[in-house]
């Protein structure tokens, strides 16, 4: 159990996947505008990293492992996850059109989002069993969660202030992203 | 569009990192030192050459409706031969690099030149495009890695600049010195870019 609870705190606090390991930057600034979008895509992204590190694991060690092509990963694995969320589209689309309308367009972004190749290539690279790679992709979503919700509410509070000319935009997000990442790097050598 | 121009919009004028905000993933993670950011554009650039080269080839071939999955494939085809080759040839490099030699692949740049670029014009345009976009981008992260290097650790290329007593800024080595660097680098660009329009 102790393992779990490593790789949960271990994926949200110590290495966060946006603010320590870079991945999803793009999405990071993009989609951080206010809380509910910030939201949205954390939900979207949770939803298919959880079943895109399975998936992935499972193309891995009972496809790739079993023929020896492991060369092949990052083919194997890229279009896994492009049909995965088109898969997932179409699925809410039909039967929970609710949920698309809450996170439909979110999905799009997510197939060239690195964060969730990036996880399925970490779950290999650390050899995890399947139980570990789905927690380690669930942990990971929360861990990008997070960092969005934390950038959005700032972000909400920067449309009020005075910030000179220059600064607006993209760099301050920057720099304000660069403190949550010092408070970040403060959980090092925690587990 | 002169053939030569082709090759040097990729410099400044549509710098894929500094002007079109493209590829920001790497240009964080990569930039610790100035040895890593020329492995990794040149990693880059080679398979943004070979990419464009082969999606301009096939751009009559291949459907419509399924383009963006064939060009995804061709993409990572020449991402796997990279990392193949890396792993042989340069393994110090392939370590340091590591996770983000096979994200390439979804890096945003090579996607969309083959889209906006490649699948349009012919094979000697799409070589050169491909070339100055991988060189400009190649520029911009040697250009944070030597920021980040020479704050960070005192040194460039390995090469110590400050003699013994200097103590580095070890924050500029870590995640929030990438950030800040580039939120600098961003503000600088902002200005000048403003002062370009104010005299035109």
């Amino acid at each position: 159990m102790s393992e779990y609870f490593v790789i949960i705190f271990g994926s949200i606090f110590i290495s966060n996947i946006v603010l320590v390991q870079f991945l999803g930057i793009c999405s990071f600034l993009g989609v951080s505008k206010d809380i509910k979008s910030a939201l949205g895509m954390g939900g979207a992204v949770t939803f298919v990293m959880a079943l895109a590190s399975a998936i992935s694991w499972l193309v891995y060690q009972y496809l790739l492992v079993r023929f020896h092509l492991e060369f092949l990963q990052t083919i194997a694995f890229i279009l896994t996850i492009a049909s995965l969320v088109q898969f997932v589209e179409m699925f809410l689309k039909k039967f929970m059109p609710p949920l698309y309308k809450a996170m439909g367009i979110y999905l799009p972004l997510i197939t060239t989002n690195c964060a969730i190749l990036g996880i399925a290539i970490l779950n290999i690279t650390k050899n995890f069993t399947l139980m570990q790679s789905v927690t380690n992709g669930i942990a990971n979503a929360l861990g990008y969660t997070l960092a969005l919700v934390l950038l959005s509410g700032i972000r909400e509070r920067l449309e009020l202030s005075n910030i000179p000319k220059a600064f607006q935009g993209v760099p301050i997000y920057l720099i304000t992203a660069s403190c949550m990442s010092m408070a970040f790097i403060g959980f090092t050598g925690l587990v | 569009m002169r053939y030569t121009q082709e090759f040097t919009k990729g410099l400044i004028a549509e710098n894929p990192l500094f002007v079109q905000l493209l590829g920001t993933c790497p240009a964080l993670a990569v930039t610790t030192s100035v040895n890593n950011a020329i492995g990794m554009g040149v990693a880059f650039t080679a398979v943004l050459i070979a990419s464009n080269f082969v999606i301009s080839l096939i751009k009559k071939v291949v459907p419509n409706e399924v383009r963006i999955p064939a060009y995804i494939v061709v993409i990572a085809t020449f991402v796997t031969l990279i990392e193949m080759l890396m792993h042989a040839y340069v393994p110090a490099l392939y370590i340091s690099l590591g996770l983000f030699i096979p994200l390439i692949v979804v890096n945003c740049i090579i996607l969309g030149r083959a889209e906006a670029f490649a699948s349009k014009n012919n094979i000697r345009r799409s070589i050169l495009d491909a070339l100055g976009m991988g060189t400009g981008y190649t520029l911009a992260l040697i250009l944070i890695a030597g920021i980040r290097e020479i704050l960070g650790g005192g040194s460039i290329m390995g090469l110590s600049l400050f003699g013994q007593n200097f103590q580095p800024m070890l924050v500029m080595i870590l995640p929030p010195g990438a950030f800040i660097t580039m939120g600098f680098l961003f503000a600088g660009i902002a200005i000048i870019m403003r002062k370009k329009k104010g005299t035109n």
